[in-house]
């Protein structure tokens, strides 16, 4: 529309009827091409498979048989509810969460304001904070596999120095999982620093000196100023944090033998899915387990989204 | 970019000698805060970079003495490449990464064109349901990938393409983030480059090609090395989908066979930082756009 408005008003010569812009519906047609092949990999690979597996959360689909099987109505769901091994992954995955996404908001802050503070450095503090964040997760979990290591782990020998190991700590159903969580909140900090990073540095630097005119200390300028400001970084790399959080599996696969182990201790909702599907071949089952974590996620990411429609509306405001 | 970033750390200088004369009320907060900011800094850096150290460090010595303990690592100072050489003549290690690098570099190519030509569209042509166009892709943003393995499976055992490289790119190229970081980006562009060139009768294709996509370098190598990374790392899927160790990635090589070296650390140290190393190499060089590109990129998913 602008085009020819534009087009209109601009003082041209004659031979320009000849050259104005193609009309819009061309664009029309042309805007198909442009989405047709994201569209159809959307579709083959995102749309199809989720509307699939929702239809096939309803009948008895088997691996080892072809086809869809038999209808099971609601069977799947009330399955998959009803197991035991269901809630504890369902547990144990938020128990995991909690002890992942506390730490790694308040240190990714913590860090990211003492690192804008200290200003000198910014590449050392990055390098070694987020470089973790690059390795792949089979690596970062074998690393700490080999530093939880009962008899030879750098943890295990600092454990025993202090008096409580050899403590084999992934094959304890206590400590599986905060040992986990620990080597999760090494591997995925320098994410949330860098984020937090980045909303430090959108605060306007006058505010500071006009609070610190005032008679604000350094720490009131950070309570005051420095946490409200970032309360938009907050939210954001907190709802991350959790869905993140929630989806973890590699970590936990690898550093208890993809058992999720001792005796299910730290078996999350994804390995629960996993083995339904790959070990026991009862796909019914897992496209209903699935789905009910496809909906836990879902209702974070629409709580999410309610939270920062009411910020945005109390700012414009 | 790397000037604006700069700048913050080159007027600090400033800011602290100013100091003193703002804040009278309590002369040495400022300065007990500062020292004390520096010494827990230095505690968590030592913290976090002790890890990858000591498993560089393992990688270095024979097998024997890994097993032996942290003490006795510690006080052997012969380093050895026998785990390196090892791994790199049995093979399975450049098969791996072969396959990462295959693997990766696809789904970074078509990720990069697919997501840039259908923002193009959301962006700057007018086509009836674009609204729902809209809603659906972003829908999107909602589902992630891991709920979908169940289905994948049964879809590429009906394709018959499990354990080959498509059943890992495939599902991996549409990725709504990408869209949306490059349709933010086009919105940014001003409108009067185009509309020159629609005057002059260049086609859309043209115009994407000749005059968007050079602008759009920033986008893609944003999306490009979030894509790299993410694809890099998956584990879940192409566990599933790739069970043939002559074409496994890098994290399911680690995964399954990886765990067979068990006892002998110093090899399964090394073969765990040989698998890291093209990521690691690439995050030394071009750290600042890395740790942009990732941080930008995630931020929008």
């Amino acid at each position: 529309m602008t085009t020819t408005t534009n087009v209109g008003t601009r003082p041209v010569p004659a031979t320009t009827t000849t050259r104005t812009a193609p009309p819009l519906d061309s664009s029309g047609r042309a805007a198909w091409g442009f989405l047709a092949p994201f569209g159809l990999f959307y579709v083959l690979f995102i749309l199809g498979p989720l509307a699939y597996q929702f239809v096939s959360s309803f009948f008895a689909t088997s691996l080892v048989r072809p086809g869809i099987g038999p209808v099971l109505g609601l069977g799947n769901y009330v399955e998959v509810l009803t197991s035991s091994v269901f809630w504890i992954s369902v547990r144990n995955t938020l128990v995991f969460t909690v002890l992942t996404a506390v730490p790694l908001v308040l240190l990714g802050l913590i860090l990211a304001i003492l690192v804008n503070r200290v200003s000198r450095a910014q590449w050392l503090f990055r390098l070694a904070f987020f470089a973790p964040y690059v390795l792949p997760s089979a690596t970062m979990a074998l690393i700490w596999y080999f530093l939880y290591s009962p008899e030879l782990g750098l943890i295990d020998s600092l454990l025993s120095a202090l008096g409580v190991g050899p403590a084999a700590v992934l094959g304890n159903p206590l400590t599986v999982l905060p040992a986990i969580a620990l080597s999760t909140i090494w591997w995925t900090l320098g994410f949330n620093f860098v984020l937090y990073l980045a909303g430090l540095q959108e605060i306007p630097r006058d505010l500071y000196e006009a609070a610190s005119l005032d008679g604000a200390s350094t720490w009131e300028q950070i309570r005051y100023i420095t946490v409200p400001l970032l309360a938009r970084t907050t939210t954001l790399v907190l709802v991350l944090q959790i869905i993140n959080s929630l989806k973890v599996f590699d970590q936990i696969f690898i550093m208890t033998g993809g058992a999720g182990g001792p005796d299910n201790a730290s078996i999350p909702v994804l390995m629960y899915v996993y083995n339904t599907s790959f070990t026991d071949y009862r796909v019914g089952a897992a496209s209903a387990a699935s789905m009910v974590f496809f909906l836990l996620i879902l209702g974070v990411s629409a709580v999410w989204l309610t939270l920062t429609r009411r910020n945005q509306g109390q700012v414009n405001r | 970019m790397t000037a604006t970033s700069a700048r913050p750390s080159d007027t600090t200088p400033a800011r602290d000698s100013a100091t003193p004369a703002t804040d009278r009320n309590t002369p040495d907060s400022g300065r007990t805060f500062d020292i004390l900011c520096v010494v827990v800094l230095a505690v968590f850096v030592v913290l976090w970079v002790i890890p990858t150290l000591w498993a560089i460090n393992a990688s270095f010595k024979s097998n024997a003495t890994a097993a032996l303990g942290a003490g006795e690592i510690l006080a052997d100072t012969s380093w050895t490449l026998a785990s390196y050489a090892q791994l790199l003549s049995a093979g399975n290690i450049t098969t791996w990464l072969l396959s990462s690098a295959v693997i990766s570099l696809t789904v970074v190519a078509l990720t990069v064109l697919f997501a840039s030509l259908a923002a193009y569209a959301l962006s700057r042509l007018q086509f009836r349901y674009k609204n729902v166009v809209l809603g659906v892709i972003l829908a999107g943003l909602m589902i992630p990938p891991q709920v979908l393995i169940v289905p994948w499976f049964q879809e590429f055992g009906a394709l018959g393409l499990l354990n080959t490289y498509w059943a890992v790119i495939l599902p991996a190229v549409p990725q709504v983030v990408a869209v949306f970081v490059f349709k933010q980006f086009f919105d940014g562009l001003p409108k009067e480059i185009e509309e020159a060139a629609r005057i002059d009768g260049a086609g859309y294709w043209t115009i994407y090609r000749v005059l968007i996509m050079p602008l759009a370098r920033p986008a893609v190598s944003a999306v490009a090395i979030f894509t790299l990374v993410v694809t890099w790392n998956d584990l879940l899927w192409p566990l599933v989908a790739l069970t043939n160790p002559d074409i496994m990635t890098v994290p399911v090589g680690l995964a399954t066979v990886g765990g067979t070296f068990q006892q002998r650390y110093a090899d399964t140290m090394a073969s765990a930082l040989l698998g890291a190393l093209p990521l690691l190499l690439l995050f030394l060089f071009f750290q600042r756009r890395i740790v942009e590109g990732i941080a930008g990129t995630g931020l929008k998913g």
